[in-house]
């Protein structure tokens, strides 16, 4: 398993095998994510029952939650990719960190416009500057701040270099996130679901609720891996393989 | 592990620790900043400003909630479980303010200890179930306080089924 596993992290260091290993993966990622987000979509939509306090509302949950959760994996995974590009020198690995980037933000974008929007009819107001949501809008800066350092240094050695380091130095405000809700006074409620305790939450609300979170994350390794991909032919595109690709693509449309 | 890389990877954990030591320093020094609003029993022991305005939250107690008779003026108590403050409050509520919800409400202390407040947040708990299943709860509740046909012998106190606090 430990060999099989070292094999394919190795693997996924050369931008070929990344390439095709991940062009035959995504399809059945793509299938299974959408299969999964139709039904939590319209399980959670059209048939899970209204909340008894908060009625319809509360349906912004299954956008919302995976949002909110995804935006955060995502940044970890960036963080993560960016120390692995460090310390052992991947160059596939700079590759994801920086795709992953306007993905998380996106995310991050996502997660608070929702909960803005949940906030006006639930709360009484649009934003409050509780330790929650202002850590959450802290997380969306970090995002801008990896994007931007990817954009402003030329020298892509360096702009990767400054970015991983940022994107380590921000995962300290993960676990803020998280457990702001239990360390502060918040406007924003605890968790609902948790790894260690049964979720406050009624199973058919929750079940749709699981579906669409794992769709998330599918959706997210599609996305990931076609970003990278892109980055891959830009990359190499002086490279043999690259460029008969694209001639064999180029000949199949003519 | 190659020793250049050891060295790196230590190098880069030692930072993030000192970082992570800064921040939880940093926050911990800001807690009372960091906390949205002051509960009842901080107002109570005297922790929050007087005359400045301040956010103060808890739950609403049941049956404490008076309404004016010509204006939108409410009065109800906001308690903790320890100590209760009145709240004063001129305007239109959110809609899930209710006796027994939790709210956050954004306003000044006077004299006399009653909380005027400008602006009332509902303050929704970790809890999502469907109506049946309130009602059901919401049912045992009320069967176990003042005991239902079949074990009216035992009274038990109650606890609060929707509790955030």
């Amino acid at each position: 398993m430990w060999t099989r596993l070292k094999r394919l992290y190795h693997k996924m260091g050369s931008p070929k095998w990344f390439y095709e290993i991940t062009s035959q993966w995504s399809p059945w990622i793509l299938l299974v994510g959408s299969a999964l987000m139709l039904t939590g979509i319209v399980w959670g939509l059209a048939f899970a029952p209204a909340d008894y306090l908060q009625g319809n509302s509360f349906r912004i949950i299954y956008i919302h939650v995976p949002a909110s959760l995804l935006s955060q994996s995502a940044y970890l995974f960036m963080a993560v990719a960016g120390l692995v590009g460090l310390v052992w020198k991947m160059k596939m690995s700079f590759v994801v960190a920086k795709v992953i980037a306007p993905i998380g933000a996106s995310l991050a974008i996502m997660s608070l416009l929702t909960g803005a929007i949940w906030g006006k009819p639930t709360w009484g107001t649009w934003w409050v500057w509780d330790a929650r949501l202002t850590s959450m809008l802290i997380l969306l800066f970090l995002y801008f701040g990896v994007i931007a350092i990817y954009n402003a240094i030329e020298n892509d050695e360096m702009a990767n270099k400054a970015a991983a380091i940022l994107s380590i130095v921000g995962s300290i405000n993960i676990p803020v996130i998280k457990y702001s809700v239990e360390w502060w006074n918040t406007l924003h409620q605890p968790a609902t679901i948790t790894l260690t305790k049964k979720p406050t939450m009624a199973p058919e609300m929750f079940i749709p609720l699981i579906l669409t979170i794992l769709a998330f994350y599918c959706w997210f390794a599609v996305w990931v891996f076609a970003r990278t991909r892109n980055e891959i032919l830009f990359k190499e595109r002086k490279t043999n393989w690259v460029k008969k690709l694209l001639n064999n693509d180029k000949g199949a449309q003519l | 592990m190659h020793p250049q890389r050891k060295q790196k990877l230590f190098i880069i954990l030692f930072m993030l620790a000192g970082i992570a030591l800064a921040v939880t320093l940093m926050l911990v020094a800001l807690k009372e900043n960091i906390n949205l609003f002051y509960t009842p029993t901080q107002i109570a022991a005297g922790e929050a400003p007087k005359h400045r305005t301040i956010r103060a939250g808890g739950m609403v107690v049941e049956g404490s909630v008076t309404r004016g008779d010509d204006d939108l003026t409410v009065h109800f108590d906001v308690g903790d479980g320890n100590s209760v403050v009145t709240l004063r409050y001129t305007g239109i509520l959110p809609d899930l303010f209710r006796e027994g919800q939790g709210i956050v409400a954004l306003g000044q202390i006077n004299e006399r200890g009653e909380f005027i407040a400008s602006e009332v947040l509902a303050k929704h708990d970790e809890n999502y179930m469907p109506p049946e299943v309130a009602d059901a709860m919401e049912k045992a509740k009320y069967d176990k306080k003042y005991g239902s046909a079949k074990n009216n012998a035992e009274k038990t106190d109650v606890k609060p089924s929707t509790g955030a606090y």
